[in-house]
């Protein structure tokens, strides 16, 4: 028998998570070993499930069933395709490098680490969900972790207003969201949740476009898309750093591919009825999350509005429906997770020996932290999208597809990759160069081993899929094919 | 089928046993008044325990429900499931009783909290308007004594006050409603009364206005607005335990019998009218109770106004008009009776603990019981509807009936009443979690009886959260039981 290695990967944060709460809070060490031993072996499974995924059978894999509630069609039904699993390998790095980083966390320590696992599980179930059901109690797992954690342990001015505003935005959205799926489970006349039963439910036209936005958008909240974006960089920035590493490198995917999921596969021509706004809305986000990245002050929020435009290519990519577009989107979500993280990390590590994130108090780092500015930097790129690192290589070939379908969607889009260089090369300039001021330098000293380990890592993951893409894009191309085959071959 | 007399004995040990329960109760009481202390609250809980598995070897009702007693009452499944629900919850209330200080040493009011289930559970089998009456004025009248029980405390002489007069309005308006109900079905047998509606052309002003003061009755059981205004201040008033009582089995109580009583209205050929009058007492309890919560600042008060906003959201289920729907009604009840129960056993310890039941002795629960505060988490992200709790699924069920129903915007209304509730469920956890503790001294639960209880409505909360299986079996078994589908066709 196969080991339930998705159920693993699923459970085990959960059991690490309540191990830890009833630790004594002193053993603040053992504490710690237990999340990282616990963050290691799901990076460990997320790293085998991608090695052992056979790529030219494609389809899911990994497969788990039995019934949960057969009288209302619910089942645990669990699996991965090509989609899904570059997602689980990335969340899988960036709990790793979550836990890595904080690990110099103190103040209650056994609870910080205990709600990062719980976070761990659900972005991890969401993404192998097979049941909407499911997929949805994942998805809502993620509601107290995500609000304790910002208002524990984020900067003091905002946390509580960033916390609550995020927590409640992206439970509304779940719930319009929720809305919608009972309306298609109930429209299906199939009485079952199980997502490969409805997606080839028939639904009829008019259901799909009533019920494609609740579902669209709602999930899409969570994934940042314009005008519900602005929770975005509130909470990212009143988040404590790994919580804003896994709230934008990993939950901003799992609105945009709960909405891919659910919203795209089960409703394709939903999709197509409604792409237009969707191209409108995404472009908006790419461009204005661009130039609002800009005029920021803050550190923090820059990375946190780059956020917001970078989501708004994967959205681009799902709403052109062609292969070019999903492919593109698959990657960018992963390259995006890793690039994101890694900025997030570089803005923890800054603000931990600077306490200032104010653009104009910093400068010179480059001198005091060297590894941080080298990964920023390639982050940078990758940001830009530039040849050689994972953002070119996502990014090109959804202006492709947008080309392919709305020519002026492209134009737009690719004005931000030169806003995203301005801003990337001046935050690189202003936190990096130019001469340290005094009021900083007491708190200045390098980044620990550990914190090198994650930026070296990260870096090195982002230029290996730059220079050799097929590891990511073969994987992902086979999940496509199964998307375009649900709508239809419009591309 | 006819029952023999001793087999329709058998029907209602459960209420027999009730009655011996509360007569051995008064016996014990008498004999040893110096060390009752936690004594009559263990044997209060452990006969309960014993009716309720009494219930299950003896009482367990048919495949086919049968009228018994004259046609008094109906041995059915959903009597039996309400029946267990209220054994659990008066069962769960005597332990917490325990540690309360004002009750503990007041057998009456373990006497009283027998003798109130005893009036609930024959509220949930009646199947004649005049049993029904009887049985929610057996399960009322206790009540208002508990709630007063505190006779040296003003607020809580006020609370039982109030709550009786309020409650004898409400009984009042009920009856004159079940006169008119009687003048329309020429019967009072609840069942009879459906078939004689059932395409009969019956003026709608007259069974409006009789519908109306029906409801009017229970919605104040059930307190959904705007027969709501009791709740809060009795709520505050009484002493916790009873207040838990209060909120749980007594609401579900009043829905049990206000199901049974629908079956008359769904009967009838208006019934969209009944489904609109539900939906906007839905409407109006989710939102009045979601936005006053929010300032309140007394803990008790603002879980008053919060179960007056779960109220809404199992009306939602009842405005559905399915099976679905009524089951996920029942399903809400059992999950929001566990949560309900362990939040007030929590916020009674506190009470004791700080002398305060304001949100502010909460403030920094973290690091003071750990467990605690995590007990409270539990508890509130239940009612909020999270996964894994019990509170989420049963909120998917009513919403998902109003889907199927065809009553979406009800449904949007109940999701968006859900964020409103988030809101300040999660403040508290904040208090809890985030502020500085005005005294930082960690607390300790000496009652190790008490936390069972806890330990029992916690598991519960986790169980319905996660398993699903049998108990959406029992429930739907039971909305069964209520025989809606006959009607509906």
């Amino acid at each position: 028998m196969q080991l339930p290695l998705l159920s693993i990967l699923i459970l085990l944060p959960i059991l690490a998570g309540v191990v830890l709460l009833v630790l004594p809070r002193q053993k603040t060490s053992l504490i710690r070993g237990i999340a990282l031993g616990t963050a290691i072996i799901s990076l460990v499974i997320t790293f085998y499930l991608f090695a052992a995924y056979d790529k030219t059978a494609a389809g899911y894999q990994f497969v788990e069933y039995m019934p949960w509630l057969p009288a209302m069609g619910i089942s645990y039904h669990l699996g991965v395709d090509g989609f899904s699993l570059p997602l689980e390998l990335m969340a899988g790095l960036v709990v790793f490098s979550g836990v890595m980083v904080s690990w110099k966390v103190e103040d209650r320590a056994r609870e910080f680490f205990s709600f990062i696992m719980f976070l761990a599980a659900s972005v991890f179930g969401v993404f192998a969900s097979l049941d909407l059901f499911l997929l949805f109690f994942f998805f809502e797992l993620a509601v107290f972790p995500k609000y304790l954690m910002i208002v524990m342990w984020g900067s003091p001015k905002t946390k509580e207003y960033g916390g609550m505003k995020l927590t409640l935005y992206l439970f509304l959205g779940s719930v319009v969201a929720l809305v919608g799926v009972l309306a298609i489970y109930f429209a299906s006349g199939l009485h079952t949740f199980d997502l490969l039963a409805l997606e080839n439910a028939g639904f009829g036209l008019a259901v799909q476009r009533i019920w494609f936005p609740f579902i669209f958008i709602g999930f899409g909240i969570l994934g940042g898309l314009f005008p519900f974006h602005s929770w975005a960089p509130d909470g990212h920035v009143a988040a404590p750093t790994a919580v804003s590493m896994l709230l934008a490198g990993v939950e901003m995917k799992v609105g945009a591919f709960a909405a891919l999921r659910v919203g795209l596969m089960l409703l394709p021509d939903g999709m197509r009825f409604w792409a237009p706004l969707v191209l409108i809305l995404a472009t908006i986000n790419v461009v204005y999350g661009a130039f609002i990245a800009m005029i920021q002050t803050d550190f923090k929020y820059v990375i946190g509005f780059s956020s917001v435009s970078h989501m708004g290519l994967v959205f681009i990519g799902f709403a052109t429906l062609t292969p070019e577009g999903l492919t593109g989107a698959g990657l960018q979500m992963f390259s995006h997770g890793i690039m994101t993280a890694l900025f997030f990390a570089v803005v923890g590590m800054v603000y931990d020996r600077a306490h200032t994130r104010n653009l104009k108090e910093l400068g010179g780092l480059a001198k005091h932290m060297p590894l941080a500015m080298i990964g920023f930097v390639v982050g940078g790129l990758v940001s830009m999208g530039m040849p050689g690192f994972s953002g070119f290589v996502a990014e090109i070939p959804i202006y492709m597809g947008a080309w392919k379908t709305a020519p002026l969607v492209a134009i737009l889009a690719v004005i931000s990759i030169v806003v995203t260089a301005a801003y990337i090369l001046l935050v690189v300039r202003r936190v990096f160069f130019g001469e340290t001021p005094d009021a900083i330098k007491p708190g200045l000293s390098d980044i620990t081993l550990k914190d090198k380990f994650v930026v070296v890592m990260l870096s090195l993951i982002m230029i290996l899929i730059g220079l050799a893409p097929s590891i990511m894009t073969t994987m992902i191309e086979g999940g496509v094919q199964h998307i375009l085959a649900l709508v239809g071959g419009a591309g | 089928m006819n029952l023999t007399t001793s087999e329709m004995m058998l029907a209602i040990l459960p209420e027999i046993a009730l009655v011996a329960l509360a007569g051995l109760l008064m016996i014990v009481s008498m004999l040893k008044r110096e060390r009752l202390d936690r004594t009559i609250g263990c044997l209060t809980a452990g006969g309960m325990l014993l009716i309720a598995l009494l219930a299950f070897l003896f009482s367990m009702p048919n495949a086919e429900p049968l009228l018994i007693w004259g046609s008094m009452l109906r041995l059915d499944s959903a009597g039996f499931v309400f029946r267990i629900i209220f054994l659990v919850g008066a069962g769960l209330t005597a332990i917490f009783s325990c540690t309360e200080d004002a009750v503990r040493r007041r057998p009456e009011f373990y006497i009283l909290l027998t003798l109130s289930t005893l009036g609930m559970s024959l509220m949930a089998s009646s199947a004649d308007l005049i049993m029904l009456f009887l049985a929610i004025e057996t399960a009322s009248i206790p009540l208002y004594v508990m709630a007063g029980i505190k006779i040296k405390e003003e607020k809580s002489v006020e609370a039982g006050l109030k709550y009786f007069l309020f409650g004898a309005m409400s009984s009042a308006m009920m009856v004159y409603g079940f006169t008119l109900i009687y003048g329309f079905g020429g019967t009072t047998h609840l069942y009879e009364i459906a078939e004689n509606v059932t395409g009969q052309s019956i003026p709608l002003a007259g069974f409006v206005a009789a519908a109306v003061l029906v409801l009017a009755g229970f919605a104040f059981k059930i307190s959904a607005v705007p027969f709501h205004f009791w709740a809060p201040d009795v709520y505050e008033g009484a002493p916790t335990s009873v207040t838990g009582f209060l909120s749980t089995a007594s609401k579900a109580a009043g829905f049990a019998a206000l199901m049974r009583f629908l079956l008359i209205l769904f009967a009838a050929e208006h019934s969209p009218v009944w489904q609109a009058l539900l939906s906007a007492l839905a409407v109006a309890s989710m939102f009045t109770g979601n936005l006053v919560a929010i300032p309140q600042k007394n803990i008790k008060r603002m879980l008053a106004y919060s179960s007056i906003a779960q109220a809404g959201y199992i009306l939602i289920g009842l405005a559905s008009r399915s099976i679905l729907g009524f089951s996920g009604a029942i399903y809400y009840l059992i999950a929001y009776m566990a949560t309900n129960l362990a939040l007030f056993a929590l916020v009674g310890w506190i009470g004791r603990k700080t002398g305060s039941d304001d949100l502010s002795a909460f403030a920094g629960l973290n690091r003071r019981a750990p467990a605690m505060a995590f007990a409270m988490l539990i508890g509130l992200l239940s009612l909020g509807g999270i996964p894994p709790f019990g509170g989420f699924f049963a909120k998917v069920l009513v919403f998902g009936a109003a889907v199927e129903s065809g009553w979406t915007w009800l449904a949007i209304v109940g999701v968006v009443n859900s964020v409103i509730g988030l809101y300040y469920y999660l403040r508290v956890l904040k208090v809890m979690y985030v502020d500085e503790p005005l005294d930082a001294t960690a607390l300790k639960v000496k009652n190790s009886l008490w936390l069972v209880g806890l330990i029992i409505c916690l598991t519960l909360i986790l169980v319905l959260g996660v398993v699903l299986n049998p108990w959406f079996g029992f429930a739907t078994w039971a909305g069964n039981g209520f025989e809606l589908s006959l009607n509906m066709l």
